[in-house]
């Protein structure tokens, strides 16, 4: 560890950044393999957002239903993405999910249980049968906890052998970083700092593993925290790399819209799982009357049928407030434009009506607490006020489903951050699940081109002098306060790039993200370099610029509504859009381009796994055409 | 429904700090942590504060609230009157980094002195069989957000700064018997609960209950517990004598 | 883990806040109350131990049974006639048998966590600083007896039954005697409070760590585990409950309290 310039040096085999649940399993993963491994967080460990997942984690382990198996899972996946997702990556994940949720309960984990002792499995939106792993609606905060015990006794296991805990893992809480090192085409390392004192840290090593999580801080009425400020996203930007699928945001259909300070906050999927319903100021179960064309046979079209579904599932169609989160956040949004929203802008949701007061509070305790707390509402006796909230955005690096490899050479991607599994919209309970899947994979891919590797790539010290002094500039800036070019961004972006989009809309976000990108050039930031909150802001907004623009530039090409994207100049979902991804990268640092690629057609196994009827709704003529000869031949 | 708030924030890096003295609009719904970020964006941008979720689900955000540590997110302005001047300061327990921000790794060395889960050789991933009532008292103390609070209020650490190589604080106690009543765990707690992790400096009086914002009954249903296995183990002539005649030991 | 830079700050130290508590709620007040609440009852047992008029047919003075000495208790206040302490003993009756349910009250849970705070000080409230220089817990002698706790749950259940025959005795034959049915409410108060107890829970069932596998003793835990919610509450009750009844009978059977259903 020497220093040199203030800036302390570790020398890794595997750095993976960001410490939820893909980072977590990444670096296991890795370290299990023998590699030396860094785990970088902004935050305190264990603090990561995953915590804030609630539902569960969506594996088919068959235990509630045994007809559950990858194939419906994988069904359900695409369905949900609406054909565009990365078909090999949601096979993958349908198929590894049950034993990523078997090995954390061997590391620990308490899941609630079936009445034969197994894992007990909930139901969710999208998902055709009970599919979600869970602890009451805690799931999140589980699976952090179990990953993070996992990392402990890891060092311990090492502190065993050499006599030290962090010989092979260690974790570099509190400490953020601003760029990632090449040598030549190749990552070399990465480059930081430390939150508590404002000194830099360089990392030398051969492979780099994202996992940063989403964007959601570039917007107002977010779910998400502080963190999310896309950091992930844009280092890979900047490291050469490419994001797809950036225009497909998720809208969780249900966040508090009350009080101010808490909008946007989280209510779970599971309350309509319960059987939580939706109404709009006449009391009316509006849902029922927003079931699109596709999901028409799938879903109950009277309420009787839907409540009946909750304990018969085989012999109802289920409620339509368990539709897909987009089609959910969308009815909520018209119904509020339509003057029928609740006093605070939302819609009513009620559990109050239609379960005992015990077992709300024995099914949803968090919830129950938080609207106690927070709202001073008692859920067991009134309807919540909630209304839709940005929540996840399905694009990011575009990787390889198997190893979670990016187009950079020692850049790997996993969580939330990577792109191409949820398609263009997410089913709930699919990302605990992708994180573990997709975090094993990368943690195995990193190892695995480690290895491969003939020498270990050198971090030159100009890229390392060009970083400091980037980091720095703020600080020795006085000019504008970043919160409020934060705060622009995030209006912006809400107003303009939100749930619904128009040409003219996005053309005028990206014109005023223009503008703040010459803004962000000129903040300063006042005081020390120990903990200070507004130079860490300051650095922060160049991600989140960049990132809002990806997000402006490829909504504005896609010309469909599709899953996380909604156009209102082009309401219908196009066939002709369906492969096309848009990718996103930077030659200069600053400004983005989007080019259209074709992802190639899903594999001949894995499509006829789907009736006719349905891809009929989906794919082009052409595509028909192919898959009817496929059929016949198998 | 705005009004201007009096509020006294300890601003200091390191030990050496003091208050310092803020007046700040508040609205209707707010909590205390949104006030914090008002300073912030106002008046003291470079005001330390640690938060995530803003939902009480991480457990970041732990300070001292009028000399009570509160989750600053979970704190509403409505529980305190207009005109009353509100103190907020860092955790008292651990050392202070910058204003409100403190460092807790007593709390991460601490877990990791505890060792892991240990299943028997031999259950393979899959193969587990728990009954829900079998899981239920270890899944309250999973509920655990690690917001440190009630460490930081145990006396035995905080009036004690020299216990704090021996004890391991209620969340660490908690966390043994957490595995100890885990129906897999083979490993043994409870020597180790008294011995390495000062189970006996313990005496229950229940000020990590009522800091708990999971409302987790961390003394009646952890501590009390473990203490009375300890005794089952080492203070328990019967169980003793009972042992030494059936063997029915390990 | 946080903290591993070399060159972190220069001074890890916690905030130099110069007073005891920034608490600005009367914390003071709980402690107090409860501090007056345990001394009135270690004065009144002080004098009920000097005082001999502890039974009046068919009441016998909780404090008093069983009344195990041949000379100074009554014959109807004998246990089935049985007195195993010889015409030797002319002191008090109460003090042959009140260790044992104030050693179960002493080393209670609750009764810890009441006195540490009110009478030791250690702490007097959360977050108020206590005003000792060294704190050991209860990890050496005397502190490291209060583990015997359960033996005085065993005594405790012995006495308690022993109170509850005391109370059906005195309602079968004084049905509308007042002091019959004080002495019911007594005897079901303390069997409460003597149920809720930690001890008790951990020995129905809370060493267990396969519930599933014992129902029976899993439904008791259940059942103890509500009561033991309420350990606290019954405390106090069973504590002015067994007071107020003593006094009761005291008063009767000195003649102060007369009225015919007395």
């Amino acid at each position: 560890m020497e220093n040199t310039h203030n800036t302390e040096r570790h020398e890794y085999d595997v750095v993976v950044i960001g410490a939820g649940g893909a980072g977590l399993r990444a670096a296991i993963e890795a370290r299990q393999q023998g590699k030396r491994t860094a785990i970088v967080c902004k935050s305190l460990f264990g603090k990561a957002h995953t915590v804030m997942a609630e539902g569960g984690a969506a594996a088919a382990m068959g235990n509630v239903n045994p007809d559950d198996n990858w194939m419906v899972h994988f069904r359900d996946t695409m369905r949900g993405g609406k054909f565009l997702n990365n078909w090999r990556m949601a096979e993958l994940h349908a198929k590894e999910a049950p034993d990523r949720v078997w090995e954390l309960e061997a590391w620990g984990a308490l899941f609630d249980r079936t009445k034969d002792g197994k894992i007990s499995q909930r139901n969710f939106g999208g998902h055709e049968y009970p599919r979600l792993a869970h602890v009451g609606d805690r799931t999140g905060l589980e699976l952090i906890r179990t990953l993070q015990q996992r990392v402990v006794a890891l060092q311990q296991e090492d502190y065993e052998t050499h006599g030290d805990y962090e010989a092979y893992i260690k974790v570099f809480a509190e400490c953020t970083v601003t760029r990632l090192l090449k040598d030549g085409d190749a990552i070399s390392g990465a480059f930081g700092y430390w939150r508590e004192t404002g000194n830099f840290v360089l990392f030398d090593a051969p492979a780099v593993v994202l996992a940063t999580g989403g964007i959601g801080k570039s917007y107002v009425v977010t779910s998400n925290s502080w963190e999310y400020t896309g950091d992930g996203h844009a280092l890979a930007l900047l490291a050469g790399a490419n994001l797809i699928n950036m225009e497909f945001i998720q809208f969780h259909p249900t966040g508090m819209v009350w009080p101010p300070s808490v909008r946007g906050i989280l209510v779970t999927e599971s309350v309509r799982g319960d059987g939580g319903v939706l109404r709009n100021s006449e009391g009316r179960r509006f849902m029922f009357d927003y079931i699109p064309d596709v999901f028409k046979d799938k879903y109950a079209t009277t309420e009787e049928e839907g409540d009946r579904w909750y304990t018969d599932q085989a012999n109802n169609r289920r409620p339509p407030e368990l539709l897909p989160r987009d089609e959910v956040a969308r009815a909520i949004n018209a119904e509020v434009k339509a003057g029928r929203g609740s006093p605070q802008g939302g819609v009513f949701l009620d559990v109050s009506t239609r379960l005992p007061a015990e077992e709300i509070k024995k099914r949803l305790p968090s919830m129950h607490h938080q609207f106690k707390e927070l709202a001073d509402v008692d859920i067991t006796a009134e309807p919540m006020q909630v209304g839709p909230t940005c929540h996840y955005i399905m694009g990011g690096v575009e990787v390889d489903a198997d190893t979670g490899a990016a187009a950079v050479p020692g850049l790997f991607a996993a969580g939330e951050v990577s792109g191409g599994m949820h398609g263009s919209n997410r089913l709930g309970g699919n990302s605990l699940s992708d994180l573990l899947v997709f975090g094993r994979r990368a943690g195995a891919g990193a190892a695995e081109y480690i290895d491969s590797l003939a020498s270990r790539p050198k971090v030159l010290p100009e890229q390392v002098e060009f970083a400091r002094e980037e980091a720095l500039a703020p600080l020795g800036r006085s000019g504008e306060n970043p919160y409020e070019v934060h705060h622009e961004l995030q209006r912006t972006m809400n107003d303009l790039v939100g749930i619904i989009r128009k040409a003219e809309e996005v053309s005028e976000a990206l014109e005023v993200v223009e503008k703040l990108k010459e803004r962000v050039r000129l903040v300063g930031a006042a005081g020390s370099r120990i903990y200070n909150p507004g130079w860490h802001l300051a650095i922060d907004l160049r991600n989140m610029v960049l990132v809002s623009e990806c997000v402006a530039r490829a909504a504005l090409m896609r010309e469909e509504s599709r899953g996380g994207h909604t156009r209102d100049d082009f309401p219908g979902m196009d066939p002709e859009w369906r492969r096309k991804l848009l990718v996103c990268s930077t030659e200069d640092g600053s400004s983005v381009k989007v080019r259209v690629r074709v992802q190639p057609p899903m594999r001949d196994d894995l499509i006829t796994l789907f009736d006719r009827d349905e891809l009929k709704k989906y794919l082009t003529d052409e595509e028909m055409a192919e898959f009817d000869g496929i059929a016949k031949k198998s | 429904m705005s009004y201007k708030a009096k509020f006294k924030v300890w601003r200091g890096e390191g030990g050496e700090g003091r208050l310092e003295d803020f007046t700040v609009e508040v609205n209707e719904g707010e909590v205390v942590l949104d006030i914090i970020h008002r300073l912030q964006a106002t008046q003291a941008p470079d005001l330390a504060v640690r938060w995530n979720c803003k939902a009480g689900k991480c457990g970041s955000c732990s300070m001292e609230i009028n000399g009570k540590p509160r989750l600053g997110c979970m704190t509403r302005m409505s529980t305190f009157s207009e005109d009353e001047t509100i103190t907020v300061t860092p955790m008292r327990t651990f050392p202070v980094i910058k204003d409100l921000v403190t460092d807790v790794s007593y709390n991460y060395q601490k877990a990791r002195e505890v060792p892991s889960f240990t299943p028997p050789s031999g259950v393979r991933p899959g193969e587990y069989r728990m009954k829900q009532v079998d899981v239920e008292r270890s899944q309250e103390f999973r509920k655990c957000i690690e917001c440190f609070m009630c460490n930081n209020v145990c006396h035995v650490i905080r009036d004690h700064e020299e216990n704090k190589t021996n004890f391991s604080g209620p969340r660490f106690l908690m966390r043994i018997a957490e595995l100890d009543m885990h129906p897999y765990d083979v490993a043994d707690r409870q020597e180790a609960a008294q011995q390495e992790h000062g189970l006996g400096y313990c005496n229950i009086t229940k000020c990590c209950t009522e800091v708990c914002p999971e409302h987790i009954k961390i003394t009646d249903n952890a501590l009390i517990p473990m203490k009375e296995r300890v005794v089952d183990r080492k203070y328990d002539p019967l169980v003793w004598l009972g042992n030494k005649i059936f063997r029915r030991g390990k | 883990m946080t903290q591993t830079t070399p060159d972190a700050p220069v001074r890890r130290q916690r905030a130099q806040v110069k007073v005891r508590t920034l608490r600005t709620d009367r914390w003071w007040l709980t402690p107090f109350v409860t501090f007056l609440g345990l001394s009135s009852f270690l004065v009144y047992g002080v004098w009920a131990i000097i005082d001999n008029s502890i039974f009046v047919d068919p009441y016998i003075a909780p404090f008093a049974s069983p009344c195990l000495a041949a000379v100074t208790c009554p014959e109807g206040a004998q246990l089935f006639g049985w007195a195993p302490i010889g015409d030797w003993y002319a002191l008090s009756p109460g003090l042959l048998i009140l260790a044992l349910p104030g050693g179960f009250r002493l080393t209670c849970y609750y009764y810890r966590k009441s006195y540490y705070r009110s009478f030791w000080l250690s702490p007097p409230a959360c977050a108020v600083q206590e005003p000792h220089g060294k704190y050991t817990g209860e990890r050496r002698f005397p502190l490291i007896m209060q583990n015997v706790h359960r033996y005085f749950f065993y005594a405790a259940i012995v006495i308690g039954l022993i109170l509850a025959y005391d109370a059906v005795l005195a309602l079968v034959h004084k049905p509308a005697g007042l002091g019959s049915w004080i002495l019911i409410l007594n005897a079901v108060l303390i069997n409460a409070y003597t149920l809720s107890c930690h001890s008790c829970r951990h020995i129905v069932a809370g060493r267990l760590n396969h519930f599933s596998r014992h129902p029976l003793r899993y439904r008791a835990w259940g059942f103890v585990s509500k009561l033991n919610a309420k350990h606290q509450p019954l405390a106090w009750a069973s504590m002015f409950s067994v007071m107020g009844a003593d006094l009761y009978v005291r008063l009767v059977a000195k003649g102060i309290i007369n009225f015919p259903y007395a």
